[in-house]
């Protein structure tokens, strides 16, 4: 990545900052939700891109969220800081004990699988008293460093902190992709075995994938626990789970800011549905999907590609 | 990469301003969020009823035929203008909708919520956005035990009245009740009713109970088969349940069938939306509550009246409990306001609304518990019976706000565990 | 002895329901390669049109017995209709996509039709209990049973034997098992496979709402009753081997005696029963019982 390119990179960032900080509270809200999903779904894609489509990243999502209300409310820790590197290293730990197990798994056996892990968490969730069983319990307001923001000021806190992420995980996933590490993946969807040949262990790619988007998923869950205030163990209910694999499949998997624009797009084209046909916004949700299956099979992100293939490309 | 972000920033900003709403704000208006659901398996049972009393009662109350002493047009003479939206998709997804609501729809106050899920995740937002809100249906303690807030109202009672009066109805209406079984959803919900019921019958009979088996299937689960089997098998002196809805409706044919609620006392803590779909399934001795004094056993009053006549009238079928609490609410609102004055600010309202005597069409509400944000009503129970086929309540019990209702201030499980004292029963 | 018989006969009954609403899901998953998530919704569809025609026909009157023709003629007639349109007006351009794709294919299917039986029927509670109520009880040894559901376990049995009989001794039937086994191959031996997977989508639907028909008499048939039923039938699916007839058989009756058992014993356990199962079958055998394995790609 060049020198231009990365500050062009900082001003764009700094501008969606500045520019969530702007906008209307309910939108800013809605963008710093949408980036939180974002997150979790750019985890999805990284395991996409090796032909692994799970179903159970809402199992991450949720003990993100689970770990970041609980260090708010019973541990008195309000530190974003804390909290993300807290629910990062708890959802890894996870990820790297049941991810021996799911990554001997493929294609749907592999989604069925993530899926039951998720909804045995879902399970021990609605079970649990001390938790609110299934009406959950309230996340205190974040801090930084110290500096208490307040009820108003937190949401703006948290906003920062999401652009933040976006960001540098987003800088962070291009580069991951474009390594051997991250090639490999690709090679593990078009042929597993040619791979191994090569001297590539199959295995630990897959498993390397799944512990970063599971961190991934964490960092998304705490995001959206933190700003919406409030967590429930339908955040690892199978249906969450199949929401990010509808935004993975409304972006593509095509560049690591797809998944980032599709939770945008999603996020307001649920709203937008909702508000306007209270009755029968799933239906509408439901067509968008079959419209971008149809005539986007890879995504939103290939109009940007159509795009720009018009114009001459310069090598990277 | 940088061409493909900025395009990706653009579309972004494209689209976040570009769907920005018109907000035409007009001053004879009182644009009033609403919330319940349309969709889903609460929606038939609970949302419908509720939307249908809110059309209804939003129509009187602006045309100004709401019977004596209510009176006036509107509220302070704006007009009631609703905005609906569905409740399902979780409470994430309502907070969200909340601040839409109240940012893009400039809505002047919202009354809705049937989870309780939803209830204890909305009103921080509501705090934040100095909104006021009306919760109207949902059950759990917690709201206003693990917080006090100025913005948020609740104008029905909580679940743990339901079924603390429940135990005081069975341990004075069964001799020698020795034993219990249990069958309620596995959510908070009907953990907390099943808790709140069990340790209620210990404080009241000293520990001298049994519980034979507890039951805890999955919410809308539909099939209760094994469930009645191991009820049969562990039987006990009477069953308790909070299912509601749909749940309701399978248990009542599926354990009608089998015999089990001829054989057995069963009480159903929110049974009452079940009477007008399966009331010839259910057998005479059947023990009912309504979650409040409401439907069969509302006070007689001209404002119960009017509302059990024309709702029967304009949808067809009688007002069933989350009927009545959303018409509570609504009332609710309308004489805090009158109460306030013409003009009033958000903080006028708010004061009178703290504390605030008012009957509902299910007789009087005290806005008496939560410092003066939660209510306490009366709650009843019945036994089903049949005069010339038609279905009527005998043995019916009133159970006074405060005996039933924890003193403000205090928490639920501890008031029970402790004795309950300063309950007055009579 | 009471309890192990409760717990034997409680299982029996909630395995038959649990392969009814399995076999048509297994059945399109093993021929088309689609694990069709709108199963849930043809479920729906058949339990409101079922519940709905048998609210209709005793008002008008007639034998109460010729309700159970009306009952399942009804979900049937509108399971079909539905099965051709969605599989003839959408799936047939979509086949050949990945399989994941094609459940958010299916994915979408399920939330408009949600949304189009709420549209259609509105959202209060339909009843059809009079074929329930209609067949009595039994009482033995303390316990007493419906007799509708001594019926259920009969038809599991029954449309388990006609998929069976339909796939070994019928023409149309080994040509669909040669389409499991080898579709390119079996395209180039001249088999119309277009038309066997239009057959098949229609069949799986069919018994969907079948099995919505026959478990409206025993509840109220509310909005959002087939997305409960979509996890459950995944979970003996999956037990079974994706695919399989038989393997949906032996996965319901494991998953059914799993829960009757912890419903009696440890009724604490209910709600983790069925994952737990699956988890159990899956560490050991991936595909699940009684699929054959995948080769992987070379």
């Amino acid at each position: 990545m060049s020198k231009r390119s990365l500050a062009l990179l900082l001003i764009l960032g700094v501008a969606t900052l500045v520019g969530g900080l702007l906008l209307p509270n309910w939108m800013s809200y809605l963008f710093t939700i949408a980036m939180g999903k974002g997150l979790v779904v750019l985890g999805l894609v990284l395991l996409m891109r090796a032909g692994l489509v799970s179903f159970g990243q809402g199992l991450y999502y949720c003990l993100g969220a689970y770990v970041a209300g609980m260090l708010t409310q019973f541990a008195e820790v309000t530190d974003v800081l804390l909290i993300l590197l807290a629910s990062v290293s708890f959802s890894v730990v996870i990820a790297a004990i049941i991810g021996l197990l799911l990554c001997r798994y493929r294609e749907i056996f592999f989604a069925m699988f993530s899926m039951a892990f998720s909804m045995i968490l879902y399970g021990l969730l609605v079970r649990n008293q001390v938790l609110g069983s299934t009406d959950g319990f309230n996340v205190a307001n974040p801090s930084l460093l110290g500096w208490a923001p307040g009820p108003e000021g937190a949401s703006n806190l948290v906003l920062a902190v999401a652009v933040l992420l976006v960001f540098t995980l987003g800088i962070l996933a291009w580069r991951y992709l474009k390594s051997l590490s991250g090639y490999a993946g690709e090679a593990v969807r078009e042929n597993e075995i040619r791979l191994e040949y090569l001297g590539g262990s199959v295995f630990k790619i897959i498993y390397v994938k799944y512990i970063i988007a599971a961190g991934l998923a964490a960092i998304g869950g705490t995001v959206t626990a933190l700003v919406s205030g409030h967590v429930d163990p339908e955040m690892a209910y199978w249906t969450t789970s199949g929401e990010f694999v509808f935004i993975a499949l409304m972006g593509g998997t095509g560049h690591v800011a797809a998944p980032i624009i599709a939770a945008v797009l999603f996020e307001s084209l649920r709203t937008y549905a909702s508000a306007v046909a209270p009755y029968t916004w799933q239906m509408i949700l439901g067509f968008a999907l079959l419209a971008i299956i149809l005539f986007l099979p890879s995504g939103l992100w290939s109009l940007v590609e159509r795009f720009q293939n018009k114009k001459p490309r310069k090598a990277p | 990469m940088k061409h493909s972000l900025l395009t990706a920033a653009t579309v972004a900003c494209a689209m976040t301003t570009g769907g920005l709403s018109l907000n035409a704000y007009a001053a004879d208006e009182y644009k009033l969020g609403l919330v319940t659901f349309l969709s889903g398996a609460a929606s038939g049972p609970f949302g419908i009823p509720a939307k249908n009393a809110a059309d209804l009662v939003i129509d009187a109350i602006n045309d100004g035929t709401l019977p004596a002493p209510i009176k006036g047009n509107g509220i302070d003479g704006r007009m009631i203008t609703p905005v609906y939206l569905d409740e399902a998709g979780g409470a994430t997804k309502q907070t969200a909708e909340f601040r839409n609501l109240v940012e893009r729809d400039g809505v002047d106050a919202v009354v809705g919520y049937i989870s309780s899920g939803d209830c204890l995740a909305i009103p921080s937002v509501a705090e934040e956005l100095k909104t006021l809100t009306v919760l109207f249906d949902c059950g759990t303690p917690r709201v206003f035990e693990e917080a006090d807030y100025k913005y948020v109202f609740r104008t029905t009672a909580t679940a743990s009245m339901d079924n603390i009066a429940a135990a005081r109805y069975v341990h004075e209406n069964l001799s020698d009740l020795q034993t219990i079984a249990g069958i309620n959803q596995n959510y908070s919900w009907g953990h907390d009713s099943w808790r709140d019921f069990t340790e209620t019958l210990k404080v009241l009979r000293g520990g001298d109970i049994e519980i034979t088996t507890e039951q805890f299937p999955k919410l809308f689960a539909g099939q209760y088969g094994a469930e009645i089997s191991a009820l049969q098998v562990n039987s006990a002196d009477v069953i308790h349940t909070s299912f509601w809805g749909g749940d309701t409706d399978a248990f009542v044919l599926q354990a009608a069938a089998r015999g089990l609620l001829a054989d057995n006392e069963v009480i159903f803590t929110a049974g009452e939306t079940a009477l007008n779909s399966l009331g010839e399934h259910l057998p005479d001795g059947a023990i009912i509550g309504a979650r409040g004094p409401f439907g069969p056993f509302a006070p007689e009053s001209e404002l119960n009246t009017w509302f059990q006549n024309e709702f029967t009238e304009r949808f067809g079928t009688p007002p069933t409990f989350p009927a009545y609490h959303m018409a509570q609410a609504l009332i609710g609102l309308k004489l805090a306001h009158d109460q306030a004055g013409v003009g009033a600010s958000t903080d006028e309202v708010i004061s009178s609304f703290e504390g605030l005597e008012f009957y509902g069409p299910g007789g009087k509400v005290e806005m008496s518990r939560g410092k003066g944000h939660q209510a306490a009503t009366e709650m009843v129970y019945g036994r089903l019976t049949r005069v010339d086929g038609e279905i009527t309540f005998t043995d019916i019990t009133r159970y006074p706000a405060d005996c039933v209702n924890p003193p403000d201030g205090t928490e639920t499980l501890k008031w029970i565990q402790s004795g309950m004292p300063g309950a007055e029963c009579n | 002895m009471k309890q192990l018989l409760a717990i034997l006969v409680d299982g029996s009954v909630y395995a038959s329901w649990l392969f009814i609403i399995s076999a048509g899901l297994t059945l399109i998953y093993g021929v088309m390669r689609i694990l069709n998530m709108s199963h849930g919704s043809f479920y729906a569809l058949g339990a409101y049109s079922g519940a709905s025609m048998v609210g209709w026909y005793f008002s008008t009157g007639s034998v109460p017995w010729l309700s159970f023709v009306v009952l399942i003629g009804a979900a049937l007639a509108a399971g079909v209709t539905v099965g051709l349109l969605v599989e003839r007006g959408l799936l047939r351009f979509m086949y050949g996509r990945d399989e994941v794709v094609m459940i958010l294919v299916t994915y979408a299917v399920l939330l408009i039709m949600e949304d189009a039986i709420k549209l259609i029927w509105g959202v209060e509670p339909y009843f059809a209990y009079q074929p329930y109520t209609m067949l009595g009880r039994t009482k033995f040894m303390g316990l007493t049973f419906a007799n509708y559901d001594f019926m259920l376990i009969g038809v599991s049995i029954l449309i388990g034997l006609a998929l069976w009989y339909g796939l070994n001794r019928t023409r149309n039937g080994k040509l669909l098992r040669v389409i499991i086994h080898d579709r390119e191959i079996a395209g180039a031996l001249g088999i119309n496979v277009s038309k066997i997977f239009t057959i098949t989508f229609v069949i799986g639907a069919g018994i969907g709402a079948l099995a919505g028909a026959l478990t409206a008499p025993g509840l109220s048939v509310v909005p959002g009753m087939g997305i409960e039923v979509i996890v459950l039938a995944f979970a003996v699916v999956v037990i079974g081997g994706l695919g399989s007839i038989s393997g949906a058989l032996v996965g319901a009756l494991i998953v059914g005696m799993a829960r009757a058992t912890a419903v009696h014993l440890y009724p604490e356990v209910e709600l983790f029963v069925i994952y737990a199962v699956m988890g159990l079958v899956l560490a050991f055998r991936p595909q699940g019982l009684f699929a054959v394995a995948n080769a992987r790609k070379i």
